[in-house]
C-alpha cells in the first residue's frame, strides 16, 4: 500500500504542484459533501471540516485534542472589568492564501475581523444576504445579534468587541467554526465583480491549507500553506475523497485508497482493531442522548414518578445493544470530557423493584406514556428505536405501558418542542464549544422552554446557577456553580441520561500526529504519513 | 414523420407540466419543514424562520409561489438549493454526465450481453444452459442492489483487489472537467494510465447497475424469440433452406426485437431509480446521490427542479424508442 501512495505522491507533484518527487498527499474519506464553504452559513460538522478547519483560522482556537480556546489570529486580548468589552491585538504578518483565483495585496488586520462577524449579525451589511435565504444559524444560535452591541476596528491590529451584558462563553464561541476570519479584500473584490456568492464556493482564508478545487460530491483538494501561521503542514497535499457509505469507507481504507476516515460502522470496529495495518483511536464524545420527560403534564410533574422511571432504564443494554458496546451510559447531563463534569453526582441505579415501589408510593398505577423515538441516526444515538423497545420492556416489568411514537425528523425535532406535548422524547445534543453553557443552560434553562429546552423544565435554583456562571468570568467559580447545577439536576431528574457515545477514528498505521478533538472535528494541520 | 413528431411534442408540453404539478406540490405533502431543518437540533425562533421563510420567498401562498416557479422554468431558471445556495442547472449539468456515463456502459452491458443470452436460451429451450440462465436472470432481477454492490466491493477490491473501491477515477488524476464524461475527459487529459482508471472505476458500479435491466432483458428477449421461432414464416425461411444463422439473426430476432426495444427504453427509467442506489455506494457523483440528499435536507428547489430534468430525459428517451419502432418494424411508419 505504501507503494500506492508513493506512486500517488509522486505523479500528483509531477502533473500538477511540481513541488519535487517528495511531494505527501493525504487522503481522507469524508463521510459527505460540504453544504459549501462559508462557515457562517452552516451548522453540520461536514461542512466546517472542509471549510472551517483546513482553510480558515479564528481569533481564538480550540488547543488540539481540548476545549480550551487559546491564541490563535488574536495573539492576546484584555476584557474589561465588568467582562462586556473584549480587546484582541492581532498577529502580525498573517498571510492569506494565494491562489489561481486571488492575490492578496496586503496581510490580515482588523478590517478582515470586523467584516467576517459583522457580516453575520448586521442585516445592513451588504453580505448580510449575499446568497438567498443566508440565515447564520450558529451566529443567532449563539445569540451574537443580540450580544455584541458593537465591533470597533481600533488600529490595524486591534479589535474591540463591545457586549450588552457580560457571557463567559464568548470567547470559546470565537474560537467555533462559523466565527472564522476571512479576507475583506478578497470579498470586496467579488463585490466589485458582482460574483459575492463565490465566496462560498471558492474560499480563501488564512489556515493550513489552501483550496484548489471542489468536483461536487466526489473531491476536495486543497495544498499545504507553506506560510500557515502556527507552522507549516508537514503533508503537501490534502484530497477529501466523499465517501457515504461507512461500509465502503472502511474498505476504501483497508485497500490504501485513504489514510484516515470518520463514523466507522460499530460492527466494523472490533475488526478494525484486529487489522494490523491500521490504528483505532478512540475518545469520548461531547455528546449526550437523553429522555426528556415533559415536566409540565401529570404524572411527570412529580419528582418521584421521574425519579422511579429512571430507576428502570437499564442504560448499560442500551449501550450494549445499539452502540456494542462503543458508548458509555450517562448518569450527567454534560459528557465527561467536558470540564466541570461532576462525577461525585450519584448514579439512579437500574433497580427494577425500587422502581416499582417508587411508583406505588407516588401513587401512580397502571400508567400508559408515549416514548418517541427518532427516526434518523445522530452520532449521540444510532438506533433510537432499538433504545425505545429496550425502555419499553423495562418499563413493562414495573407495570408501565409504553406506546413508541415517531415522525418524520424535522417534524419530530417541531412537534417535540410543543409545551403540551405527551410523551417523553428521546434526543440528544453535541457541544458546539466545549463550555457547558451550551449543555446546561442551551437545553435546560428556562428560557429554553418551548425551544431546546424538551423537558419543559424551569427550575428556579438550576437556572439560577447556571445563569450566574454564564456571567461570571473565573473559571474555578464556574467549575462550582456547574457542578452544583448538576446536583440539582440529578435530584430533579427532568430527563433520563441514556449514553455518551464514543468518537472512534480509524486510521493507517502510517499515519502520525493526528489529534482526536472532542468537539469532533477532523483537522489535518498535524498529521503526517511515514515514508 | 414530421406530423408524428408534432403530436408527440404537443403532447410532452402537458405532460411536462403535469410533472411540474405534482414535482412542485408531492414534495410539500411531505412532512418535514426545509426552513427549521437549517438548525438542526438547535431550534429555531419564530421570528427568525418567518424572515428566511420570507426570505426564500416561502411565505408566499403556493399557487404563487407555483407560477413564479413555472416563469423561472420557462426561462431556463430552475432556482437555486436552499443548501448550497449554487444554481440548479449548474449542480445538474456538473452531476448529469456522471451519471449518463454510469448508465449508458450500464445498458451497454445489460444488453450486450442480455440479448444473446436470451436468444440462446430461447434456441436451446429447456436445455441446462435456458434453465440455469433464467433461474440466474431471476436471481438478478430479485438482487438488492446496495447488498449487491458491497458484495461485489468486497470480492473484487477487497479480498482480490482487482478494481478500486469506489469514485469516478484515481485521485492522483486531476484535470478539470471538459465533457464531464470521465472516460472521455481522461483521454483529453492526455496523462498516462488516466483512461485505464476512469474504466477501472466504472467496471462494478456498471455491473451492478446492469443487473437488473439485463435479467428483465434477458427475460424478454427469450419469450419474445420463443414467440417469433414458432410463426409460420420462421418455418418457411426454415423449409425454405436458410442458413440457421440467417433464419434466427435475420428473420426472427428482428421482430422479436420490438418488446425488447420497448422494454429497454422503460429500463431507462428503471436504471434513474438504480442508480440512486449504486451511486451511493460507488461514491459515485452524479444527480441520483444529489436528489436522495436533497430529499432528506427538503431542499424543495433541488427535487423540484431534478424531478422536472428528469422527467424530461425519461420522456425525450421514450421518443427515440417511439422512433426506433419504425427502423426495426417496416409495418409501424411515423
Amino acid at each position: 500500500m505504501k507503494h500506492k501512495f508513493a506512486i500517488a505522491a509522486a505523479l500528483l507533484s509531477a502533473t500538477f504542484f511540481a513541488s519535487g518527487a517528495s511531494a505527501k498527499t493525504f487522503v481522507y474519506c469524508s463521510e459527505g459533501s460540504p453544504e459549501g464553504f462559508d462557515p457562517g452559513l452552516y451548522t453540520a460538522g461536514t461542512t466546517f471540516d472542509a471549510s472551517a478547519h483546513p482553510i480558515y483560522s479564528r481569533l481564538l482556537e480550540f488547543e488540539p485534542g481540548t476545549t480550551k480556546p487559546v491564541a490563535g489570529l488574536a495573539e492576546s486580548w484584555t476584557v474589561s472589568e465588568d467582562g462586556t468589552e473584549y480587546t484582541f491585538k492581532l498577529r502580525p504578518g498573517v498571510k492569506f492564501h494565494t491562489t489561481e483565483f486571488f492575490t492578496p495585496s496586503r496581510e490580515l488586520n482588523a478590517d478582515d475581523v470586523v467584516f467576517s462577524i459583522d457580516r453575520q449579525i448586521n442585516a445592513e451589511n451588504p453580505w448580510n444576504q449575499y446568497v438567498a435565504g443566508a440565515s447564520w444559524e450558529y451566529a443567532a444560535g449563539m445569540g451574537f445579534p443580540e450580544l455584541i452591541k458593537s465591533i470597533e476596528k481600533v488600529d490595524d491590529m486591534t479589535v474591540k468587541f463591545v457586549l450588552n451584558r457580560p457571557e463567559a462563553p464568548f470567547l470559546a464561541n470565537l474560537a467555533m467554526p462559523f466565527a472564522s476570519i476571512m479576507s475583506k479584500e478578497y470579498a470586496d473584490k467579488l463585490q466589485a465583480d458582482g460574483t459575492m456568492e463565490q465566496l462560498n464556493q471558492m474560499p480563501l482564508g488564512t489556515g493550513p491549507f489552501s483550496f484548489i478545487a471542489y468536483q461536487q460530491d466526489a473531491v476536495i483538494r486543497y495544498a499545504k500553506n507553506a506560510d500557515y501561521w502556527g507552522g507549516a503542514p508537514k503533508i503537501d497535499d490534502l484530497v477529501f475523497a466523499i465517501t457515504t457509505d461507512a461500509a465502503v469507507r472502511y474498505q476504501k481504507l483497508k485497500a490504501g485508497e485513504c489514510h484516515l476516515m470518520p463514523y466507522p460502522n460499530a460492527a466494523d470496529v472490533e475488526t478494525m482493531r484486529s487489522d494490523d495495518t491500521l490504528t483505532v483511536m478512540e475518545q469520548e464524545g461531547l455528546n449526550v442522548a437523553y429522555l426528556a420527560y415533559n415536566t409540565t403534564q401529570a404524572p411527570f410533574d412529580k419528582v418521584e414518578v421521574r425519579k422511579a422511571l429512571n430507576k428502570a432504564i437499564n442504560k448499560e443494554a442500551i449501550v450494549d445493544a445499539v452502540f456494542q458496546g462503543m458508548a458509555t451510559p450517562a448518569k450527567n447531563p454534560i459528557p465527561p470530557t467536558m470540564w466541570s463534569y461532576n462525577d461525585a453526582v450519584e448514579e439512579d441505579a437500574y433497580d427494577l423493584d425500587a422502581a416499582k415501589k417508587m411508583l406505588q408510593d407516588a401513587g401512580v398505577e397502571n400508567l400508559s406514556m408515549k416514548v418517541w423515538a427518532m427516526p434518523v441516526s445522530r452520532p449521540y444515538m444510532l438506533n433510537a428505536r432499538r433504545a425505545a423497545e429496550i425502555i419499553q420492556d423495562d418499563f413493562a416489568k414495573i407495570g408501565v405501558t409504553v406506546e413508541i411514537v415517531s415522525y418524520e425528523w424535522a417534524e419530530y425535532l417541531d412537534r417535540s418542542k410543543a409545551k403540551d406535548r405527551d410523551g417523553a422524547v428521546m434526543l440528544g445534543w453535541t457541544g458546539d464549544n466545549g463550555d457547558p453553557d451550551n449543555f446546561l443552560d442551551t437545553l435546560l434553562g428556562c428560557n429554553a422552554v418551548g425551544g431546546n429546552n424538551r423537558a419543559q423544565w424551569c427550575n428556579e435554583e438550576f437556572d439560577a446557577l447556571v445563569k450566574k456562571a454564564k456571567v461570571t468570568s473565573d473559571q474555578a467559580e464556574r467549575t462550582k456553580l456547574y457542578e452544583e447545577a448538576q446536583v440539582v439536576f440529578k435530584r430533579e431528574a427532568p430527563w433520563a441520561t441514556v449514553d455518551h457515545s464514543l468518537s472512534i477514528v480509524p486510521m493507517r498505521k502510517e499515519v502520525s500526529g493526528f489529534v482526536q478533538s472532542p468537539l469532533g472535528d477532523f483537522t489535518f494541520e498535524n498529521v503526517d504519513i511515514a515514508e | 414523420m414530421f406530423g408524428f413528431l408534432l403530436r408527440r411534442f404537443a403532447v410532452l408540453i402537458p405532460t411536462f407540466i403535469g410533472v411540474s404539478i405534482i414535482a412542485f406540490s408531492f414534495i410539500r405533502l411531505l412532512p418535514g419543514d426545509p426552513v427549521a431543518l437549517l438548525s438542526g437540533e438547535r431550534v429555531m425562533s419564530p421570528e427568525r424562520h418567518a424572515q428566511i421563510s420570507q426570505q426564500l420567498g416561502m411565505d408566499r401562498p403556493l399557487v404563487v409561489q407555483y407560477f413564479d416557479y413555472l416563469g423561472g422554468v420557462m426561462t431556463g431558471d430552475f432556482g437555486s438549493s436552499i443548501v448550497s445556495k449554487t444554481p440548479i442547472l449548474d449542480q445538474f449539468m456538473a452531476l448529469f454526465p456522471a451519471t449518463v456515463e454510469l448508465s449508458l456502459c450500464a445498458i451497454i452491458l445489460a444488453i450486450v450481453i442480455g440479448i444473446p443470452a436470451g436468444v440462446i436460451a430461447a434456441i436451446k429451450r429447456g436445455s441446462f444452459f435456458d434453465q440455469s440462465l433464467m433461474g440466474i436472470a431471476l436471481v438478478g432481477y430479485s438482487m438488492p442492489i446496495f447488498w449487491w454492490g458491497l458484495l461485489l466491493i468486497i470480492l473484487f477490491s477487497g479480498i482480490l483487489q482487482w478494481t478500486p473501491v469506489s469514485g469516478r477515477i484515481s485521485l492522483l488524476f486531476y484535470f478539470p472537467p471538459v465533457t464531464g464524461f470521465m472516460l472521455i475527459d481522461s483521454l483529453l487529459s492526455g496523462q498516462k494510465g488516466a483512461f485505464t482508471s476512469a474504466l477501472s472505476h466504472l467496471a462494478l458500479p456498471s455491473i451492478v447497475l446492469a443487473t437488473i435491466p439485463l435479467a428483465v432483458i434477458a427475460r424478454q428477449t427469450r419469450s419474445a424469440m420463443l414467440e417469433v421461432l414458432s410463426e409460420d414464416y420462421v418455418r418457411t425461411a426454415r423449409a425454405k433452406g436458410l442458413s440457421p444463422f440467417r433464419v434466427v439473426g435475420i428473420h426472427a430476432l428482428r421482430n422479436a426485437m420490438i418488446p425488447v426495444i420497448t422494454t429497454i427504453g422503460l429500463q431507462i427509467g428503471v436504471m434513474l431509480a438504480g442508480a440512486i442506489l449504486t451511486e451511493t455506494i460507488f461514491s459515485w457523483p452524479g444527480i441520483g446521490k444529489w436528489m436522495v440528499d436533497s430529499v432528506f435536507r427538503r431542499d424543495y428547489p433541488v427535487i423540484q427542479g431534478g424531478l422536472l430534468l428528469i422527467a424530461a430525459i425519461i420522456m425525450f428517451v421514450n421518443l427515440i424508442v417511439d422512433l426506433l419502432y419504425g427502423l426495426i418494424n417496416p409495418r409501424i411508419r411515423h
